[in-house]
Parts: C-alpha cells; sequence; structure tokens
C-alpha cells in the first residue's frame, strides 16, 4: 500500500481530475443521494468558475449542484470531507462506507439502506423460485374472513388478508382546487378560448366557452401505532399501509411507538414484503411503549407543514393505551385537527361491542377527531373506505 | 463584473445583506453558469430578500412572481387584451375593414382584408406580458442587462404549474401560438424560493443551484440587525438577538425568522426602549411568535428567565 500522500487534485487539467469526481460521484449514490451525469458535468463546469485552491468553495460548489435536498446536506458534508482525506484511489476503495453512514443519525436509516439492498441482491435467486400460494378461497370462506378480527387470525388468514387487502378500492374524497380545466358545462367563462373560437364569426360571441374548477383526490396521512398494545394488529396494518400506498398516488405513512418514523419511502417498494422488511428494519422501537402524544407533537412541529398542505385527510391509528400526558395528547390533537381537513381516529378495538373509550388517551383526543371507527377487520376497512370517499368538505 | 466568491459576498454586505460563504457561492455561480437559484427554508430568513439585493447590486430590473395552487399561463405567462380586441373589432366594422358579421351572407367581403384584421388582432398590440414573459422578452430588459425573476414561494403552486415552470427554464423560450416562439436573447437571472410546505419535485431542483438558508447564529443575526436597524442602541441589538437566539433554542411550534427579529427590534424602538425588560417583552410577544400557544408557552416565566440570563451576561462582559 502506498505511503505517500499526494495533494488533491488542484487544477481542472489535472488527469484524474474526472475520474475523481466520477468517484465522488460514485460515493454520493452509495450514500443513497442521487447524482445524475448532467449534474456531473455541470460540477466540472462550476469548479472552473472558483478557486479550487480554497477548500470550503469547493465544497460549497459541489453542494449546490449535487445536492437538492435539505436533508442530504449532513450526509453530503461527511462524504466530502471523507473524499478530501482519501486522496488516493485505493484508499477511498478501503474506506467502508457502512461507517460513514452510522456517524449520521439519518445515516442509520440510510446504512440499512444499503445493507438491505445488498441482502435484495443476494436472495433475488432464492425468491424466483419460491412457489405462489395458491388462491383457493370459496365465497362462504372469504365471507367468514371478511368479520373475522385480526387478532385472532391464524397465518394462513393473514395470508389471505393479504391478498384481500389489494383488491380493495380506494377513492377517497376530492377537492376543488383553484386551477381551472376546460369544461363543456362547466361553471366559469373562458374568455380566451371564447375568443379564439368566435373569431371565425368575426368577433360575434356566438360560442361561450366555459371551464370549471378541477379537482383532485386528497392526500392520506396515516400515523399508525405500533407499541406493544398494538402488537396484534401491527403486521395487518403495515400491510393496510402499503396498499393504500400502491392504490393511490399521495400518501404519507408514519408509524410511532415511543418515537415516531416516517416510513413511506420504505412502502413505496413494489414487492410487499421487501416493502415491510424495509419497513421494520427502519423502526427501532417495535413493540415499545406508546406516547401518543409526543408522537403526534413531532409530527406537527415537523411533517405537519410539508405534507398536510392541499386538505389532508389523517388517520391516526391506534387503540389509545397512551403512558404520556394526556394533557400534551389533547393540545397536539387539536392542532392536528386544525391542521388538516379530516381527522380519523381508528382503533381495533371498537369492533369488540363491550369496548367503551374510556382511556385517557382516547377520552383527551376524541373531542378533536371527525371521526371514530373500528379497524379489526376486512369489514371495517370497507366501511372506512366509505367514509374516505365521502369526507367531502 | 463580479469575479469572485468574496466580491459577491462583499457586494452583498454594502447592501446590507449578510450572507454566508455558501450561500456567496451559490449566487456566484448562480450568476457565472447562469443557472437558477433554488432557495429553501423556513419563513423569514431573508430568501425574497436575496433576489430584491440582486436587482440592486446588479443594477436590473426585479420581475416578481408571486405563486398560488391555480396559477395558470394567462396570469403567469400572457393574456389577451380582451376588452381592447372587441373594441377594435367593433371599430374595424364601422370603418368597413372587415364585414359586420351581422350583415346579409351575400354581402360583398375580401376575404384577404378580413385574414389580415384577424391577424392584426393577435399582434402585439393587444398582449398583456404577464411576469414569464415579462422576464424572457427583451422588454424586461434595464440597461440591456438581463432581469431578475423571482419565482417566490413555488411550493404554493401546484404541480402542473412546476411542470410548466421546468419546460420554461430549460430553455427560456415561450411559444404564443398566435404569435409565434420568444427566445430569450439574455436569459434572465432566476432565484426560486420555497417554503417547504410541499416537496418540489427532483427534476425541477436538478435544473437548479440548491441552498438550504438556515436560521442565522448570534453573530451573524447580530451583524443583520446592526446593517438592518443602525440607530438603535448597541445594547438593546444584543439582548434582542441573544432573546430569539434562545427563543429558537426551546421548544416551539413555529421559531421567529429573522424578519421577525428585525419587526421586534424596530416594535421595541418605536416604544423608546433602551433596555429589554420582562413587562415590554411580554407586551410585544405578539411580533415574534404568531401561535397562541406558543405565547402562552413563553409569556411571564420563561421571559423573566431569558431576561435575567441575558442581563447577566451583559454584566459579566461589562
Amino acid at each position: 500500500m502506498h505511503s505517500t500522500v499526494h495533494p488533491p487534485p488542484t487544477t481542472a487539467t489535472g488527469g484524474n481530475f474526472l475520474q475523481n469526481l466520477l468517484l465522488f460521484a460514485r460515493l454520493l449514490r452509495g450514500l443513497n443521494i442521487p447524482v445524475t451525469p448532467t449534474q456531473i458535468l455541470d460540477l466540472v463546469e462550476a469548479l472552473t468558475q472558483i478557486d479550487l485552491r480554497v477548500r470550503a468553495q469547493a465544497r460549497d460548489a459541489a453542494r449546490a449542484v449535487l445536492v437538492n435536498r435539505q436533508e442530504h446536506l449532513e450526509l453530503f458534508d461527511e462524504a466530502f470531507d471523507l473524499f478530501w482525506r482519501a486522496r488516493e484511489r485505493q484508499e477511498l476503495a478501503r474506506f467502508n462506507l457502512g461507517e460513514l453512514l452510522q456517524q449520521t443519525p439519518q445515516g442509520e436509516i440510510q446504512y440499512r439502506l444499503v445493507q438491505a439492498n445488498r441482502e435484495q441482491k443476494d436472495d433475488r435467486q432464492y425468491l424466483e423460485q419460491e412457489p405462489h400460494v395458491e388462491k383457493i378461497y370459496t365465497y362462504s370462506s372469504a365471507e367468514a374472513l371478511r368479520s373475522r378480527d385480526f387478532a385472532t387470525m391464524t397465518e394462513y388468514e393473514l395470508q389471505q388478508v393479504k391478498e384481500f387487502m389489494q383488491q380493495l378500492l380506494w377513492s377517497p374524497a376530492e377537492r376543488k382546487t383553484r386551477r381551472r380545466v376546460p369544461a363543456a358545462n362547466g361553471d366559469l367563462l373562458d374568455l380566451r378560448r371564447s375568443m379564439r373560437q368566435n373569431v371565425r364569426y368575426g368577433g360575434e360571441p356566438l360560442v361561450l366557452a366555459r371551464r370549471r374548477r378541477k379537482t383532485e383526490r386528497r392526500p392520506i396521512i396515516a400515523l399508525a401505532d405500533i407499541s406493544g398494545s398494538m402488537d396484534r394488529y401491527s403486521r395487518v396494518l403495515l400491510q393496510f399501509l402499503f396498499s393504500i400506498t400502491h392504490a393511490l398516488d399521495r400518501v404519507e405513512a408514519f408509524v410511532f411507538s415511543t418515537r415516531l418514523t416516517r416510513i413511506t419511502r420504505h412502502l413505496r417498494r413494489r414487492d410487499i414484503d421487501k416493502a415491510l422488511e424495509r419497513t421494520a428494519g427502519a423502526v427501532d422501537d417495535w413493540a415499545g411503549g406508546t406516547r401518543i402524544g409526543e408522537a403526534v407533537r413531532t409530527f406537527n412541529f415537523d411533517w405537519a407543514r410539508r405534507v398536510c398542505g392541499q386538505g389532508a385527510i389523517v388517520l391516526v391509528i391506534s387503540d389509545g393505551w397512551d403512558r404520556g400526558d394526556p394533557q400534551m395528547l389533547e393540545q397536539e390533537m387539536d392542532r392536528l385537527h386544525r391542521s388538516c381537513h379530516r381527522l380519523i381516529w381508528l382503533n381495533p378495538l371498537l369492533g369488540s361491542p363491550s369496548y367503551e373509550p374510556l382511556t385517557r388517551g382516547i377520552k383527551a383526543a376524541l373531542p378533536h377527531t371527525d371521526d371514530f371507527l373500528p379497524v379489526h377487520n376486512l369489514i371495517s376497512l370497507e366501511q372506512l373506505a366509505n367514509v374516505l370517499a365521502e369526507a367531502q368538505s | 463584473m463580479l469575479p469572485s466568491v468574496e466580491s459577491v459576498a462583499e457586494a452583498l454586505r454594502t447592501k446590507a445583506y449578510i450572507a454566508d460563504h455558501s450561500l456567496a457561492t451559490s449566487i456566484f455561480l448562480a450568476l457565472r453558469l447562469n443557472r437558477p437559484l433554488f432557495l429553501e427554508g423556513e419563513a423569514g430568513v431573508g430568501k425574497t430578500e436575496v433576489a430584491k439585493i440582486l436587482s440592486q447590486m446588479l443594477d436590473t430590473r426585479l420581475i416578481r412572481l408571486q405563486c398560488y395552487e391555480g396559477l395558470d399561463v394567462s396570469t403567469a405567462v400572457y393574456e389577451w387584451n380582451y376588452a381592447r380586441q372587441m373594441l377594435q373589432i367593433r371599430l374595424m366594422e364601422a370603418t368597413g375593414q372587415v364585414a359586420d358579421s351581422r350583415a346579409p351572407a351575400d354581402a360583398p367581403s375580401d376575404g384577404e382584408t378580413q385574414q389580415s384584421a384577424i391577424q392584426d388582432l393577435f399582434s402585439d398590440t393587444f398582449l398583456l406580458r404577464r411576469p414569464l414573459l415579462q422576464a424572457i422578452d427583451s422588454r424586461g430588459q434595464q440597461n440591456g442587462k438581463a432581469p431578475i425573476l423571482l419565482i417566490d414561494e413555488l411550493d404554493r403552486a401546484d404541480e402542473e404549474f412546476e411542470a410548466f415552470l421546468l419546460e420554461v427554464l430549460s430553455d427560456f423560450q415561450i411559444t404564443v401560438p398566435e404569435i409565434g416562439t420568444i427566445r430569450a436573447a439574455v436569459p434572465p437571472v432566476v432565484v426560486i424560493t420555497s417554503n417547504r410546505t410541499r416537496e418540489i419535485h427532483d427534476a425541477l431542483k436538478r435544473r437548479c443551484l440548491y441552498h438550504w438558508i438556515d436560521y442565522p447564529g448570534f453573530e451573524k443575526e447580530y451583524e443583520i440587525l446592526r446593517a438592518k436597524v443602525p440607530d438603535a442602541s448597541e445594547r438593546l441589538s444584543r439582548e434582542v438577538v441573544g432573546f430569539v437566539q434562545e427563543l429558537r433554542r426551546g421548544e416551539l411550534y413555529k421559531f421567529p425568522g429573522v424578519a421577525e427579529t428585525l419587526d421586534w427590534m424596530s416594535a421595541l424602538t418605536a416604544l423608546d426602549q433602551e433596555e429589554l425588560t420582562e413587562n415590554v417583552v411580554d407586551e410585544t410577544l405578539g411580533v415574534l411568535l404568531k401561535y397562541r400557544d406558543d405565547i402562552e408557552k413563553v409569556q411571564g416565566q420563561t421571559v423573566r428567565e431569558i431576561v435575567q440570563v441575558l442581563r447577566k451576561s451583559a454584566a459579566v462582559a461589562e
């Protein structure tokens, strides 16, 4: 191994310059920061404009061109420092990407992603050999399945539920946007089109073109409780989150027990088993204690402003067993209620006829929810689909 | 005209805009590479200000497009002046340039004149230029220099507009069907801002130089305050910045931005304050914090504590 250390490339004419850039781009991609070839060309151009001997300037330039998300900034800076230190190609090759990734908290997740990527490649072969489950349920068994509580299902039935769930039709209510689109009998006049159409009649307004306001499906945001008391439902609920993520285009999913984790990205994987596996990997407080108030608070502070726009419908899925501060829960539910179009609380316990919402958590939260619905079997999910479809203003 | 990153930083400073090094680099590169500058950050950290300062620095026009949901071609790019067009038609009918449409069908009409009359109707005279067209058209220039195009709060616009914008930004040309394609001789300097109430699509961001503007640290915010409100007392400035910085360390639903700090400073100066006192802070909190929950949380006890700490550290400094 070389012991001498060469200075970093300082001019654009240096032979290894482009190669180094490409290596750097590869490092970034390894960290899940997407870098396109065009961006690299842009960077080459940018670097010819600035004083490359000033390291901070080079970094700022690279950052401005290559990064386009705030959450990548920290990781980028680490990668840049690392790269600058690794002056020789060999040295860089020896760097353990995993170690770098674990240095930042956000890196933890990224690390798992990289790991999972590798594992996925490993067992792809195995997957192809896996036999498909035969779909042979009769009508009556399907009927029975629909009303069976998720918590009492056998492994085989849970598999069937998975199939069923993907057949459910989700069409959440629409919202009138402020964009106007041409419509034959719209309620608004489209002057531009009217004018153009009437020129052929010498400007006499014989035909009036009309527009109406475009409608758009409301986004759905789900916050699911995965604490110990929800354990029996967690798996099915994740499947549920997976199927709405894929059935609709604007879904944001979060899970919480002691802290809140965003799982939207993991659920977007095509394969349901892979998606759930990744989600499981990203969450480190499975079946922990419950602090609903704090989770909702984190959501309100860090995410609500970014995802609650455009009249979102928020689903909170929890049994309401809360070990946190009920006062905080009430305050945060109130805040959440005010920042979304409709707040729906889904409770698996509501399926039992003897259940009454008496826990402190539920009592604190109920006044601030629009709907309080069961979510313990397939019928209740079908009901939910109806409620979502009717959640008009 | 601005040969280096340092010169950009210096020019910003003379316009009383205190920027850190990475923002100066981004601005420098945006000017050099002719790339849109995409500024993201919380409300009130001075994103819009960058565009305003740039137009002063470069001595050129600032064209601003405020985004909102449903923003469409007729408000962002161009619109025909229908009222004038209709008047023109009546006028042409009256002077016999075109046949009256109500006249009997066999009335003599010259097809060619009719055609050219229609062309006149969709000519430059009747075109209303909206911000994007102004920015690309040579008329937007001032002193022969390309204007600054500020696309403010893009996160408020919808995805349809974003897609349209992507098209405009990639080749700086706009097609008006009746007139033809208008191409920018000198492309405008584009500044896009977003408060991140929604994620902007990566495709658009990739065309831009991205910069995240954070809340400033003590020194930087103090500098900003001194630059913007130079006649306020040094002591009050220190206390104000100290107080705001302390608030940002706490747990608030919405942190005060730099804009709020400046507003608060003006409020305190208007009230002839020389230093922070608990009562005045309590009474003027509404300038800093815009949520009732936040105000209730800070008012009273917390204010008292922060002010006392500030006083103590001031005493130590002296």
